[in-house]
């Protein structure tokens, strides 16, 4: 027996104080990260709370302005993942890097071919892949193409592929979105196998189960802080939603509604069939009368993003039938939708809402640009536009240089408060608003919050849907939930606490729970 | 601010055309010539009356090929198809106008119209086989310019040839008078002297002059344009906002092969009167490196086919004077497109940070206290 055994053995990663600024937002704020040699660690947090950003620069991906990383002991500073997979340090990319058309055992010698005088050995190659996947009970075929190989064989190539390049600690960047349970089994079982000879794992999900039943350690990330770090025997499901989720955030809160049973949209057994490993929608019904706003809650990927785009008409659906004010709108294509009353403050503001390298002024026109003051007939308004645009900037506090300056130059919540703006600006019947306040500051949150109560007030109706729990409970009249395309609950919201709330979207409550 | 834009949207082209003399510079210098005779040979030459002339029909052409091109690019459809689009317009333009016979106005109205509507359609295929295939354009463009320059061939040497024709040069009939476009000498000769017998400055450049006007009304004055523009910016966005992907796709291209129709126009109308196998082709390509240098913008395709129109016709001086290969213009003409491109880029990165710099002082400084 040697006595290192008696010393604290040393962290096989180590972060310290990391922070990372982007122009408006703060992606990690002096997070701290430790992770022991041999364990599988998890990190989780919400979308936003700075997961893959905290990882993108422990892989070299991005630099960190403050902090400072240890890896095995020594400090290190990577400028490029070449770097850290030099050091040991190898990732698994959600979206895999593959070349379809080559065979596995090109894919993982890829960028690090064996040569022998000059050219590729493919024989040592197939020898320690081999060697690699026997040691591992990596079940692979070298020869296959990859187009073949189902999703989560194209994972244990990635795996493989990180480990062919001496990897010591792995990074797996939510592993198992794509995955179909029994997959999830597998690759659970190899990451036992790779731990049991010494590898250190971390693992980054928001799947709570899927974390307890696999990690040793929990670091539990929020709005760019470390919370907590935890131990999975210690706390439930339910204890790491709050972690994630916090309850010292500003509380939103609205007032009693008005009565008021006119119901403007009406949503009636909507059903878009199964995409590849993603749920759908599964006869979806729901109703939000005027001035009232209806929360949809859900971990991400169950389906609120799909019926989201089902309402706004971007995805067809197979069945079932949507209303605007008794009026089924199911047949109409987006534009005659939007034309009609239905605004929309997307998921993803600069996938779906902007037009980063236009002015402001066209981008404030985005989806109104066939209705007055923006256009009038065939022809764009540009003075009614301007003007609008003016108004729309000054009336929700965007602060820009001027009416003419890019989309792209403001701040996250900047933008955020101009998409808000002009979809209240337009006058709206119904709101359909995705994760509002995502990546925004506290400050840009509250207004976006006043902005949504106001319109409730004047009898807008609001789908909200959010994954902060708080804001969900804050500011909706009712609360749905949503998990593998279906509404599996409705709750009060006066009466539900986020750790309720938790337990529903992952489908761990009903047994004993008040409500 | 203002003048800032200004600067830095003259810094990058002005640049690029500096670095790219420069290049060419060392590349004679490499081949044993004399850059400075060169550049005084071609300047000398190309500022003769007779070579603006030259320079204007060659820019007229090359700006109707930029701005067909641009209107694709304008939302990231690359239609590589104008080459093929045009010459086969041409040809069938040609053999239209030869067939008929109508009142003067009427006749070239004819003539134009046919053009436009079969590049037209030639690109309209590239257009539905993306939306109904998923067949990239880039593919579908580059197989159909083919098919196009293979059709001329064989209608050229049946269907339309003109069997009267006793010499060896295939061609379509002639159209007659009615069908031509008269020259706008005239127009020049006001401020200048007279213009050297047998050069001839197409009226056509007056229809290209509109069709740019129109361009820029279009693209920034209707909604149709900037639903284009903002596909080009951002397709999810854009369709978020109610554009259809499919028929903003389809619209681009049929608008894009409609200008491309008229490209060879002012050749067939203004000239030769005919299509035949002294007709000008390669423009199509010619315009893509338009259109990059010109960032696609209606006043910026101008400026550039000017500049690449004035250096075709200055180039021919090299092979009478001197012992320069007239090809450095070529050189020169590529390493504009590539300096443009990367300036441009460098430009747009410049002001990106300028601008995210005044945002974030503009956040601060009317930031609750």
């Amino acid at each position: 027996m040697t006595t290192s055994t008696v010393h604290a053995p040393t962290p096989a990663v180590e972060l310290a104080g990391i922070t990372k600024r982007f122009p408006g937002v703060v992606a990690n704020d002096a997070v701290d990260l430790r992770v022991a040699e041999g364990e599988i660690h998890a990190v989780v947090g919400e979308n936003g709370a700075g997961k893959s950003t905290l990882m993108k620069i422990l892989y070299g991906m991005q630099a960190a302005d403050e902090g400072t990383m240890t890896v095995g002991g020594s400090e290190v500073r990577f400028s490029s993942p070449s770097e850290a997979i030099d050091a040991g340090i190898g990732m698994v990319h959600q979206h895999f890097m593959l070349a379809d058309q080559l065979t596995v055992l090109e894919n993982v010698v890829l960028g690090a071919e064996p040569t022998r005088r000059g050219t590729i050995d493919r024989a040592a190659a197939r020898r320690d892949l081999e060697d690699l996947g026997r040691s591992y009970g990596l079940d692979l075929d070298p020869d296959d193409h990859v187009e073949t190989l189902e999703v989560g064989e194209r994972q244990r190539v990635e795996i493989i592929k990180v480990l062919y390049r001496g990897a010591r600690v792995l990074i797996l960047d939510e592993p198992t979105a794509v995955l179909v349970p029994q997959e999830v089994e597998e690759l659970f079982r190899n990451l036992r196998e790779l731990k049991a000879r010494g590898h250190t794992i971390i693992f980054i999900d928001h799947k709570l189960e899927e974390v307890l039943a696999i990690a040793d350690t929990i670091t539990v990330l929020r709005q760019g802080r470390t919370v907590a770090t935890v131990d999975p025997s210690e706390v439930t499901a339910h204890q790491l939603a709050e972690l994630m989720v916090g309850s010292d955030l500003p509380t939103p809160s609205t007032e009693p509604r008005a009565d008021d049973d006119h119901v403007t949209l009406a949503i009636r057994g909507l059903s878009i069939p199964a995409a590849e490993g993603r749920p759908a929608l599964d006869g979806i019904d729901l109703e939000v009368r005027r001035g009232e706003i209806v929360g949809v809650a859900g971990v991400e990927g169950n389906g609120q993003g799909v019926l989201v785009e089902a309402i706004l008409g971007l995805r067809e659906a197979t069945g079932g039938d949507i209303a605007l004010d008794g009026e089924s709108i199911s047949g109409w294509p987006v534009r005659r939708r939007r034309e009609a009353g239905l605004g929309y403050v997307p998921e993803d503001r600069h996938r779906r809402g902007l037009l980063l390298d236009a002015p402001l002024w066209e981008n404030a026109m985005l989806g109104h640009q066939t209705t007055a003051p923006y256009a009038r007939g065939p022809w764009i308004d540009r003075r009614g536009a301007r003007d609008a645009t003016t108004d729309i900037v000054a009336d929700f506090d965007v602060r820009t240089p001027g009416i003419d300056t890019t989309a792209r130059a403001l701040s996250g919540g900047n933008q955020q408060k101009l998409v808000i703006g002009r979809e209240m600006a337009a006058g709206p019947r119904m709101l359909i608003a995705a994760h509002p306040t995502r990546g925004i500051d506290v400050g840009a949150q509250a207004a976006v919050w006043a902005d949504l109560r106001t319109a409730r007030a004047d009898g807008l109706a609001v789908l909200l849907v959010s994954a902060d729990l708080e804001e969900l409970i804050g500011l909706a009249d009712r609360l749905l939930v949503m998990l593998r395309g279906r509404i599996v609950a409705e709750l009060d919201p006066a009466t539900t606490t986020p750790m309720q709330l938790g337990g529903h979207m992952t489908g761990a409550s009903g047994d004993g729970d008040p409500s | 601010m203002n003048l800032r834009r200004l600067v830095l949207a003259l810094a990058a082209p002005v640049g690029a055309f500096a670095f790219s003399v420069g290049l060419s510079s060392l590349v004679l210098l490499a081949v044993g010539t004399s850059p400075m005779e060169a550049w005084t040979e071609m300047l000398s030459y190309g500022t003769r009356l007779e070579t603006f002339v030259e320079t204007g029909n060659r820019a007229t052409q090359l700006y109707l090929a930029g701005v067909a091109v641009a209107i694709g690019f304008r939302m990231n459809l690359f239609n590589i198809g104008v080459e093929g689009q045009y010459v086969l317009a041409a040809l069938l333009a040609a053999a239209a106008g030869a067939a008929v016979d109508l009142p003067p106005v009427l006749h070239v109205a004819l003539i134009m119209a046919v053009a436009m509507a079969v590049g037209s359609a030639f690109a309209g295929v590239a257009g539905y086989l993306k939306v109904a295939r998923g067949v990239h354009e880039v593919i579908s463009t580059i197989m159909l310019n083919a098919i196009a320059l293979a059709m001329v061939g064989f209608l050229l040497r049946s269907w339309l040839l003109d069997e009267t024709d006793t010499t060896l040069n295939m061609k379509t009939p002639e159209i007659p008078p009615s069908g031509r476009f008269p020259q706008i000498n005239g127009i020049v000769e006001t401020f200048t002297r007279e213009i050297g017998r047998g050069r001839e400055l197409w009226g056509f450049l007056l229809v290209a002059i509109v069709v740019g006007v129109l361009f820029h009304v279009f693209l920034n004055r209707t909604r149709a344009g900037y639903d284009l523009r903002a596909t080009g910016i951002n397709p999810f966005a854009a369709e978020a906002s109610g554009v259809d992907p499919s028929a903003t796709v389809v619209r681009a291209m049929l608008l894009s092969g409609a200008v491309a129709g008229l490209i060879g126009l002012p050749e067939i109308l203004g000239d030769a009167h005919k299509y035949d196998l002294g007709f000008t082709r390669g423009l199509g390509f010619a315009g893509i490196a338009v259109a990059l240098v010109g960032r696609n913008h209606p006043g910026g395709v101008a400026v550039a086919a000017v500049l690449f129109g004035w250096l075709d016709s200055a180039a021919p001086i090299l092979d009478v004077v001197g012992d320069t290969p007239r090809e450095i213009v070529s050189i020169l003409q590529g390493v504009v497109v590539l300096s443009a491109v990367v300036a441009y880029e460098v430009v747009n990165r410049i002001r990106r940070a300028a601008e995210a710099r005044d945002a974030a002082a503009a956040s601060g400084a009317r930031a609750p206290a």
